[in-house]
Parts: C-alpha cells; structure tokens; sequence
C-alpha cells in the first residue's frame, strides 16, 4: 500500500481526509486532545481546591475586572468563529480566502494574548504574583498554560499558513490546516471553562 | 504452587493469636484491633475459598490435559460457555456483598467522633521529625513519646503534624490515621488491658523514619489520675543550683520541665519513668536509661538521623555537666 | 503504481549506529525499548538486592536510613517507570502492528520520539546517583516532604524532571498505539477479530491517553513549588499536602492496570497457544478488561484511606475497589477454561503463564482484602501492602513480560532462547519470588511498616526478614539466567521458522521470523478470530492475501526524535540548576526540530518488489 503525496489536477473535496496518514493524524490528534482534556481537567480541580486560599494577596472577586475579561473572550471567540471560516474556504479549495482567515484568526489570538499579559501585569501591581499564595499560585499556572496553549497555536497556525504559501493546499498541508483549527477550537473551549470557572465563579463567590 | 495450597489453608488457622501482644495485627488487645481482625479473618476466610477453587482447578487441569508426547491432535475449540461466565460473575459480587456490609458499618463505626464526648479523654498528638508529642487538652498536660493513657475509656484523639506527614499507628490497639500539616483528623481508640504496647509512625517522613516509635502505656483509671497529677506537680530541678542553671539555659529553651521551659521540643517532665530514649534505646538493654541519656545528648545524630536537636558540641556543656544532666533525667520519676 | 511515484530525491538508508539512531520501524524500536527496559530492570534489580542486604537483620548498618530512602526510591521509580512500561512498550512495538497486519504503527516518527524520550527521561533520573542528589521521598514523592523546604537538594528535582519527560513517551506512545489499532487493522479485522494481547494494548493505551496528563499537572505542580516559589503544596501559604496525593493516585491507579492489562493479554495469547485451543469466553474477555479500566479510573483513593476523607469517601472507594475483583476473576477463570480440555504444553514461555495465574490471584485477592477501609488501617503503609503490590506486579507483569519476551523472541529475533536456562531461569525466579514475599505479608501484620531502613531486634521481625533476603537473590540469579541465555541465544543462528512454535494462532506467525522490514509482502485478508489458526484447520499453508503485490511505501528515518529528546534532556538540567538560559536553549532545540519536522516533508521511500524478497533485515 502507498501514500501519494501529491494528485496531479484535482483536489478532493475533504482534503484533509484523503490520506490515509491525513486521517491517523486527525485520529491521533483527537485522542490528545483527550489528554489535554484531563490535563486541564486536573489544572482546574487544583484551582477549585487552592481558589479561597488567598493568604496575603487579594481575592478573587476584588482582582477581576470582568469588562476586560468579557472583551478577551470575545476576541477568542471570534477567532475559533474565523478558523471555522478558514476551514469552510478550503473546503472550497479557495485557498486565498483560507489563508485570509487564518491571518485573522492569529490576529485575534495576538489580541487575545495582548490583553492577558496586560491582565497579568497589572494583577502583579495589585499584589497578586505567582508565589503570593496557593490561589495565585495555580491561578497562574491554570491561565498561563491556556496563554501557553494559545501562543503555541499562533506561532503553529503561522507556520502552517507559511507553507501553504510555499506549497500550495494539497494533500499534505490540509491537514495542517484542519488539525491546527482543532486544536484552536479547544483553545477556546478551554478558555470558556476557564471564562466560567475561574472568573465568573471567583466573582460570585466572593 | 502445589506447596502453596496447604500454606493458604495453614494461613487461616496460623492467623489465630499470632504475634507479640504488644505489637500484632494479629493479637489485637483493644476493641478497634479486634473490630478491624474480625474483618481481617472474614475477608481471608473468603479470600481462601476463591484461592483454593482457583488452585483446584489449576492443579487438575495442569494434571489431566498435558500434553502426551508426540501427541498432535487438535482439541475441540470451546468458545465459551454462558453458563459459566454469569455463575463466575455472581457468585464473587456473593462474596463481596459478605465483606461490603461488615466494611461499611466498620468505616463509619470507626469515625464516631468523640472529641465532645466528657467520658473520653482528649489527646492532641502532634508529630515531629522524629518523636511524639502528646497533649491532654483537659488536664492541660503535655508529654512526649509515652502516652499514658487509662484503661476502659475512649481515648479520642486530635491528630496534627509539625513539618512533614506522619502516621500515627498502635498496631496491637487498632489502625492507623495519617498526621497531615496544614489540618487535623480525628480518630479513637479503646485500651481495655494494661500494659505497654508499641507504636509506630507509618508514613515515611525522612531518613530516621524507622526510628520514629512510641509507647502507649494502659494504666488503671486510678493510676492514670495519679500521673496527670504528678505531671501537674511543680517541676522538678537538679538539686545542683549550678546544673540547674545550665539545665535552663541548655536545655529548656526547647524542652519543658513542668512549668518551665520551652514546647519545641519533647517534654522531659518524668523522662526516668518512661520506657525508652528517644523512644528506641530501651532503658532494660544496653548500658540502661542514665547512659542512653549521656550517648543522645552528647550526639543524637549518631541515635537519629536528622534529629532536630543539636549536638554537644553546639551546647556549652562539659562532659560532667552531660552526665550531671543525665543522672538527674534518669532519676526524675513519676510515681503513679 | 510504480510509475507515479518519480519523486526522485535519494532517501537516507543508514546503518550501524545511525540506523538505531535514526530508525522509525517499530521492531527496532521495540529492540530499543528492550534493551534499555532491560538495562533499567537490571539497575532497579540491583538497588533491591542492597535493599533486602540492608534489611538482613536488625539494626543493619550497610546503607544508612538517608542512603536506604534514596535506594527505595529509585527502586520503585525505575521498576515502574523505567523497566515495566518500557518492556511492555517492547512488546507492543514488536508486536501489534505483526499481529493486526499492519505494516508499522500509525506514526513511526512519534514512536521512535516516545523511545528517545524515555530513554533521555531514564537517563537523567539515573544521572542523580552521580550527582549525589538522588530522590528520597519515595516513588509516590509525598509533599510536603518532598517539597522545597524538606528536601531542600537537587534530589526530588531529578524525580520531577525525569519522569517529566519520560512520561511524554509514553503519552505519545499511547496515542500511537490507540491510533494504529483504529486505523490499521487489516482487510476483515473487525474489533472482535483482534487478538486478545491486541485488545489488551488497545485498552492500556486508552488508560495512557487519560491517566498520564493528570501526572503530568502534579509533576508541574510540584516542579513550580520547588523550583519557581509556587504554593500548590506549601501549607504556610494556603498550600494543600492532600492535593498532591489525590493528583498522584488519579495517575498512580490507573497505572498500575496500564502495568497489568498488557500482561493479561500476554497471558491470553500464550495459554491459548499452548493448549492448542481458543480463548475461552473472548467477547467476555474483552468485555472484562474494558469493565476493568473504567473501573481503575474510580477507585484512587483506595490509597488514601489513612489519610482522613471520611467514612463516606472511605466508604465508597472500598466498594468501587471491591468491584473490580469480578471482571479480574472472569478473566482467571477463562483462562483456567482455556487450558481445560486442551493439549498443554509447557516449555518456559508457557511455564511463566501457568505461574503467573496461581500467583496473580494471590496478589489480587490481597488486594481485595486490601480493599475494606476499615481493615487497611491496619494494612496501610505496612510490608502487607508490599507484599500486595510485588505480587501483583512482579508475580504478576513480570511473569507475563518473561513468558511474552520467551514466546515473542524467535519472532523479534530470528532464534529460539535456550530452553534448558528459560527452566532455570523461571524455577529461580519463580520460588525465589515466593520466598521473598509470600513471609512480607506476615512481617506487615506483626507491625512492620514499610519504607523503614532498619527495625528494632526482638519484635519477631528478624528470621522472616532472612528468608526474604535469600529470596531475593534467589530472583537476582534468575536474572541472571535471562541475561545469559540472552547472549548464548544471540550467538546462536538465525534460523527460527514463521510460526516455530508451530501453534500459532495470529497473524504475526504467518510471516518470516524476523520479518522483513515492511512487515507483510501483501495485507492478509483475515477471515476469523485467530486468523492464521483458522486457515491452518483448513489446511491452508499461507494467509490469503487482500492486496496485489505492488510497492510498499516506508516512512523515511530520522535523526529529529534523537534531538528533540536531547534538547528537553538539556532543558531539564537547565531548570533544575536555575540556569534559565540553558533551559530556553534546550527547549528551544527541541522547538526548532518540531518546526523542521513540520516544514520539510517526509516522502518516504519504496521498497519495490523485486527488492522485497530480498533477506532485507529487522
């Protein structure tokens, strides 16, 4: 059995599945997406478990300004919106319009990421460091591996759009495309529970 | 395996009154021990049948259904049999409905709480790297490494650690419970006879982990009065005005006698009455209580291992001075 | 076909040292993991034989209680981590692609990424001995003991670091393993045609996949704490000890059943062959090792009973825990049917499968017992457990692993191991395993905690602790007998048949031993369970293939794996020497690799079919 890399003339309409390595690959990144699912999972229930243990520092619903937050999510939300569109453009095989809105998407993710280093930044201002408690300690590392996750995505979705440019859609980059819209598309799932868990929780809660 | 089958079954009979009385899982000596045996036997009574069935089995087919030489024939292929597949799901979710029951009534049994209970006696224990510390909040009493306590009482227990986890186990009296930083558990425990029985930490806490035994010493009700009283006395000094100095300013920055004295360290209120040093040189074996005292003071890492307290040569003592201390140590008794 | 393929550029074909550096074939990466499972094995074999000097007698004085703390430490690590997993890891590299037909693993760059990683995480968990900073707080590393403040060297980091990147390994080789048997499988291979060893691995893989992250956060966790001032454990600063527990043990649980399911497996297979009969009660089979890892996942706190969640907790996870022993013994039982009414033959491989099920229930039913909160007050943290857990992972996966690596080695090697020292090496083992820990349950309930570095004379500890001392070197010749039959065997000719044992039963016998390098000429087509069995009875000499013979396309080598792991390797030390440059450049090689390995594309080579019957070597 063998893989062609390339089929001369046309496109098939799902490139991204039309090999058989193309579709291990989805497979194989589905499944870790289901480890990052638990890592996350994990991060969270350390977060839930350390959130009231603030010792010196302040407390959730006094650090949080949601105005901020709500606009970041918005941003991030839209860019899986953009990726989405991005994906539907190959579909097309219109590979300019694909690529457009994949620029946009790491536009919003820069954005995305412009707004939580100012966020952590002014936190630092307030008292609020990484050793400061248990609180600020895994509220940290739960966000900062989301921001981690995110910067990784914008540096990988450029990669991908760079070799598109310089070998086409085919085959091979489809897929690419597709898995690394997956994986920004989980991004943002995260980032919802992290929306919901970490700050709207810790506003409430008091 | 043929040499296992009698060992299994021999197992049951061997686990009747087995071991030291002071230390055995086996021979359990208060009530939480005898609770938590019971368990032990039901559960290897159990387990027993489903090893025997099991090697039975084994043994017989081993036997009947090796391979003749040369023999080439193929044998039928069974690909199951559904019959047997429920009879040997059911009848281990039987065997285990045995042993649930018992194992949940014993698991909130052992979680009474009787920290409000006035016929207890509280003991807060506090655990360090590497001895014991034990206070009666009600007498407002605090001693280390022997805990007396009276017989036919429930002793409810407050658990907390200093630095690092520790487990605090009576093996002959009942289970144990972890001492965890940052938090207390609760637990209690029952001595219907007297005597000296030994304990242990079960939580591997450093290098002198092994090191780290304790003795809980039963004593009639009556008895046990007479100690809270003793340990109530006024404290005890060297008779020498001189030693004593040096006793205060050495030592009971740390250590407490009576009313004097720090509570960072353990509590020396009666040390000539208690069972060991430093809860592992037995004052019956090697050279007796007074050179113990002399051997630990002069360089306790040599008896433990990261023990916190400081050597000799970080003290201003001479020899004499040591085996001054010591002598009046082994010489301050408890008479209860 | 072949004329489609002018990609014209010359493909690397290394050999020597640079092809084992390079390669992405799962049998040589299977040898690798072997060899290196097998180094570490005899490294954690060694640290358990001064171990058990040390506990000779009372108050012993041959290693000293910091020296012991770091010996059962690295014991327990390197077995667990360092040689169990990685010589499952051998076998299901060598193994499962033969097995469903398949012609390497889903991602043969990604596996030979999880083996380099292994092996550089091994490498620099094991560099501490040299460092004088070895981890002491156990394999379980409990804070706060092992946190900042108590364990103020290097040690704990070695641990944190080490197993780190280890662990990446074997993630990625969960990944692959899961999509491989997804994808892979050949023409008319439903999933209830797989073999039973192929059902095991699939199923472990899964527990991988969704156990080895949350290791992954608590070894974060705790490398922030010592390294970068984090509180995640430090109670001072609203710090959780019990945090760190419940993070371990939602890992450490489901490992110990992605140690043991490959082994059932194992089991599966070798009693099958041996009696000349199929699996008894496979869907049940099947059914069982799927119940059993969902079940692993619910009952972690059965390791925290002591710690004070409460009767309701304690309560619950005694249930859960007591549970699990039914879909085990299901699967004792339908082995003990499998060999009913067949034709046994015992040679070593077959030896160690027969061992293993008396020996395994043993273990397990400890481990129910083990299971009542109330008792394991009295159990928990005492020689009992450890007598426990030998049994099941020693008297259990070790036993598996020998008769695996005895049934599988004509496959992977090309020759039969020497018969005569495989008895040896199983009687020794064997009763020298029983002797060291059959005497450890008693030792437990007579008051001896573990994890002591010596014990007081006079409480009835001293004899049985002698036994189990001479039992241990008992299992050390055992070893050695493996060892030495290793080399004997690799002098021996290369001249084992497709199927030498003659009973095969799956597809990995229907081709030469070792197979070439692309595995299968033509994708079988497969017709039943048992594939090549069922052809066999209906006197076919070949499986009939489900494809023409054409040229096979093979993944191209790689040196990038080698790198990347080198360069987290380098990062590590970075991080532990607070030397926050050389971390950046470490991870920055390893970056870099990534990004390479994205950008430029791997078109493979062909092996064409006038070259294919060529002795093209594994």
């Amino acid at each position: 059995m063998s893989a062609h890399n390339h089929v001369e003339g046309h496109l098939p309409h799902e490139p991204e599945k039309a090999t058989l390595e193309a579709r291990n690959k989805i497979l194989g990144f589905w499944l870790f997406l289901g480890a990052e699912v638990v890592l996350f999972g994990t991060l969270f229930a350390a977060f839930l478990a350390l959130r009231h243990n603030i010792g010196d520092g302040p407390a959730a619903a006094e650090l949080f300004q949601l105005p901020m937050i709500f606009a970041a999510t918005m941003i991030l939300l839209t860019s899986s919106l953009t990726s989405v569109f991005a994906v539907q453009a190959m579909h097309r095989h219109n590979k300019k319009s694909m690529v457009v809105w994949l620029i946009i998407t790491i536009l919003l993710g820069l954005g995305f990421l412009g707004l939580e280093i100012y966020e952590f930044w002014h936190y630092a201002s307030e008292g609020h460091r990484f050793s400061t408690s248990a609180f600020s300690s895994s509220f940290y590392t739960l966000v900062g591996f989301h921001g981690a996750h995110v910067a990784f995505g914008v540096l990988w979705i450029s990669l991908v759009i760079g070799q598109v440019f310089k070998k086409g859609l085919t085959v091979v980059t489809a897929p690419k495309v597709y898995i690394s819209a997956m994986y920004w598309h989980f991004i943002d799932v995260v980032w919802v529970f992290i929306f919901t868990v970490v700050y709207l929780m810790g506003k409430v809660a008091g | 395996m043929k040499r296992l089958l009698p060992l299994m079954t021999g197992l049951v009979l061997l686990l009747t009154a087995c071991g030291r009385e002071d230390l055995s899982t086996l021979n359990p000596q208060g009530p939480v021990a005898e609770k938590q045996f019971e368990l032990m036997k039901l559960s290897i009574g159990i387990m027993t049948l489903v090893v025997v069935v099991v090697f039975a089995i084994c043994i017989y087919v081993l036997i009947r259904f090796r391979r003749k030489k040369g023999d080439k024939a193929i044998p039928k292929q069974v690909e199951g049999n559904h019959k047997l597949e429920v009879i040997w799901t059911v009848i281990p979710i039987i065997l285990l409905l045995i042993l649930g029951v018992p194992t949940i009534q014993n698991v909130f049994g052992f979680a009474k709480d009787y920290s409000k209970d006035k016929d207890a006696v509280q003991v807060k224990v506090t655990a360090h790297q590497y001895w014991w510390e034990f206070e009666y909040t009600d007498y407002g009493i605090t001693t280390a490494q022997d805990l007396i306590v009276p017989t036919g009482k429930k002793i409810s227990f407050e658990l907390a650690a200093a630095d690092v986890k520790h487990s605090f186990w009576i093996p002959a009296i009942g289970g144990k419970m972890d001492t965890n930083p940052g938090s207390t558990n609760r637990m209690f425990l029952e001595f219907p006879k007297e005597g000296v029985f030994r304990g242990k930490c079960a939580e591997l806490c450093g290098p002198s982990h092994a090191l780290m035994e304790f003795k809980a010493k039963a004593v009639s009700p009556e008895s046990f009065d007479r100690w809270v009283a003793a340990m109530k006395a006024p404290a005890v000094m060297p008779a020498d005005a001189e030693l004593a100095e040096k006793f205060t300013a050495q030592c009971l920055s740390c250590h407490a006698v009576g009313e004097n004295g720090g509570n960072s360290a353990p509590n020396l209120t009666g040390l000539g009455s208690r069972e060991t040093v430093a809860g592992i040189l037995f004052n019956d074996e090697g050279g007796g209580i007074e050179q113990h005292l002399k051997d630990w003071i002069t360089d306790p890492q040599k008896v433990k291992k990261g023990a916190m307290m400081p050597g000799a040569q970080d003290f201003d003592l001479t020899q004499e001075e040591i085996a001054g201390i010591a002598k009046y140590l082994a010489e301050y008794k408890l008479d209860y | 076909m072949a004329a489609a393929h002018a990609h014209g550029h010359k493909v690397k074909r290394y050999s020597g040292l640079m092809d084992w550096l390079t390669t992405v074939d799962h049998k040589k990466i299977g040898i690798l993991y072997l060899i290196a499972g097998l180094f570490f094995f005899l490294i954690g074999g060694l640290e358990a034989v001064i171990i058990r000097i040390q506990l000779l007698k009372p108050m012993n004085d041959v290693v000293a209680g910091d020296t012991f703390n770091e010996l059962i430490t690295m014991h327990g690590t390197t077995m667990i981590f360092l040689a169990a997993m990685p010589l499952l890891f051998a076998l299901m590299n060598a193994v499962i692609p033969l097995q469903i037909g398949a012609r390497d693993v889903a991602f043969p760059f990604l596996n030979s990424l999880g083996f380099w990683t292994f092996f550089f995480g091994g490498l620099l968990l094991n560099l501490s001995w040299f460092a004088g900073a070895v981890p002491d707080a156990g394999w379980t590393s409990y804070v706060p003991l092992a946190g900042e403040y108590y364990s103020s060297g290097h040690g704990v980091d070695y641990y944190v670091l080490g197993l780190q990147i280890a662990g990446i390994g074997t993630l990625l080789g969960g990944i692959n393993f899961m999509a491989t048997i997804i994808n892979m499988r050949a023409p008319g291979m439903t999933f209830m045609r797989m073999p039973m060893f192929t059902w095991a691995i699939f199923i472990t893989s899964a527990l991988i996949v969704f156990a080895f992250p949350a290791l992954t956060v608590g070894l974060v966790a705790l490398m922030f704490d010592r390294l970068f001032n984090a509180n995640f454990f430090d109670v001072a600063n609203g710090g959780n000890g019990v945090l760190w527990e419940h993070i371990f043990w939602v890992f450490g649980h489901p490992e110990v059943y992605i140690l043991i399911l490959p082994a059932f497996g194992i089991i599966s297979e070798v009693v099958s062959t041996f009696s000349r009969k199929r699996l008894f009660g496979y869907s049940s089979m099947v059914f069982a090792t799927v119940l059993i890892a969902f079940l692993g996942f619910m009952v972690w706190a059965h390791h925290m009973f002591t710690t004070g969640l409460g009767p309701v907790a304690n309560g619950l996870f005694s249930i859960a825990t007591m549970l699990i022993a039914v879909p085990t013994g299901v699967k004792i039982f339908n082995w003990l049917f499998t060999l009913w009414g067949g034709s046994i033959r015992f040679n070593t491989a077959s030896l160690f499968a027969i061992g293993f099920i008396p020996t395994f229930v043993m273990g397990g039913v400890t481990g129910v017992m083990l299971a009542s909160a109330p008792a394991d007050y009295q159990y928990h943290d005492t020689y009992f457990v450890v007598a426990h857990f030998h049994y099941v992972i020693v008297g259990g996966l070790v036993l598996g692993i020998f008769s695996g690596l005895h049934y599988w080695w004509p496959k992977m090697f090309g020759r039969v191991l020497n018969e005569k020292l495989g008895q040896v090496t199983f009687w020794t083992f064997f009763i020298g395993f029983h002797m060291t820990f059959f005497i450890q349950h008693f030792l437990g309930l007579l008051g001896m905690q573990r994890r002591v570095y010596t014990y007081l004379g006079g409480q009835g500890f001293d004899n049985m602790n002698f036994i189990s001392t001479i039992g241990a070197f008992l299992m050390g010749i055992g070893t050695i007998a493996f060892v030495i039959n290793i080399f004997i065997t690799w002098a021996k000719p290369r001249n084992a048949s497709n199927d030498p044992w003659e009973d095969g039963r799956s597809l990995e016998w229907t081709i030469p031993s070792p197979p070439p390098e692309y595995n299968f000429k033509q994708t079988p087509l497969v017709r039943g369970y048992d594939a090549w069995w069922k052809e066999k009875m209906e006197g076919k000499t070949a499986m009939t293939p489900a494809e023409p013979v054409g040229s096979i396309h093979m993944p191209s080598p790689s040196i990038l794996p080698f790198f990347m792991s080198i360069g987290l390797f380098i990062a590590g030390f970075g991080f532990m020497y607070d030397h926050l440059i050389v971390a950046g450049a470490g991870l920055a090689i390893t970056l870099v690799c990534m990004a390479i390995r994205s950008l430029v594309d791997d078109h493979g080579f062909h092996i064409e079919p006038e070259d294919q019957d060529k002795e093209v070597q594994a």
